[in-house]
């Protein structure tokens, strides 16, 4: 009995104490994050490209408008 | 080139908050879990926003004492991107909840408030989509503009914190203290947050260059 009660005061204890809070650590451990992160950041970059683009275009618009 | 040093600062800081904002260590924190990252994406939206606003309401403030139509296109093309900033901040923070506090939409005083201040602000472009006449409308637009802005504050920044609220860094408490005390988030967080604003401005500094350009082709005409 008192056997009993010691067994199930351990589990409770074992409850009690802080369970290590899940994290995605097996996804960086085989690496592919930086799959993920590569991706976003050509998609970043394109996106950077395209302002650049447009940067220029509207700078040569704006030439063309102050000859007139 | 000179004159585009901070296009470079954004563009590099941005990219910089992409590639350490999924690697850098975050602390462990339960129910966030991983997703402690979104602070670096979806909490800058938000700043940038508040930002844009106010180079908008700053600018229909010149307009109303300098009477300069630039001053009202300024204002006009900040507003309009502020909304973009504030719809990706609306929808990030939807997407944030639904795995974290279960729904993609809780009566929060926090998130009701940034849904007000939008329709607020989409109220300012149907206000000036109804008057014809230009100086009319951008000079009502100019005043709606003042008082939008100041409602944004009462909404954003004071409301949310006279009360409870799920969201972080309301209830009494400023900040976002909780997470940022961490300082390797910090070293990641505030450059987010400058890069986004800087990329802010450059989008919608070419909005108003575009719209100088269509004037001024108008005029010429």
């Amino acid at each position: 009995m008192l056997f009993a009660l010691l067994i199930a005061s351990i589990t409770l204890f074992a409850q009690d104490a802080q369970a290590p809070v899940e994290m995605a650590d097996g996804l960086y451990q085989s690496g592919k994050i930086y799959v993920v992160v590569t991706v976003i950041s050509v998609i970043f970059v394109g996106i950077v490209s395209y302002l650049i683009v447009l940067d220029r275009k509207i700078s040569k618009l704006e030439k063309e408008n102050k000859n007139k | 080139m000179k004159k585009n040093w901070w296009k470079i600062i954004a563009a590099v800081f941005v990219l910089y908050t992409i590639i350490a904002g999924f690697l850098f260590k975050v602390p462990a924190q339960p129910i966030l879990h991983e997703s402690i990252r979104n602070l670096y994406f979806h909490v800058p939206m938000w700043f940038a926003m508040m930002t844009i606003l106010f180079v908008s309401v700053w600018h229909s403030i010149k307009y109303l004492s300098k009477s300069n139509i630039e001053s009202d296109i300024v204002a006009t093309q900040a507003a309009h991107t502020g909304m973009l900033l504030g719809a990706l901040g609306l929808i990030t923070g939807a997407i944030w909840a639904r795995y974290t506090w279960g729904a993609w939409w809780v009566a929060d005083t926090k998130l009701n408030g940034a849904a007000i201040t939008m329709l607020i602000y989409l109220a300012y472009f149907v206000l000036r989509g109804s008057i014809d006449e230009e100086q009319k409308c951008a000079r009502i637009a100019a005043v709606y503009n003042i008082f939008a802005y100041i409602l944004l504050i009462v909404f954003l920044m004071i409301l949310p914190r006279m009360s409870d609220s799920l969201h972080p860094g309301n209830g009494g408490n400023p900040g976002f203290n909780k997470y940022d005390l961490d300082s390797t988030m910090r070293m990641v967080f505030y450059p987010a947050v400058i890069g986004w604003i800087l990329f802010a401005v450059w989008m919608f500094t070419l909005r108003v260059r575009i719209e100088k350009v269509k004037r001024k082709i108008l005029f010429n005409d």
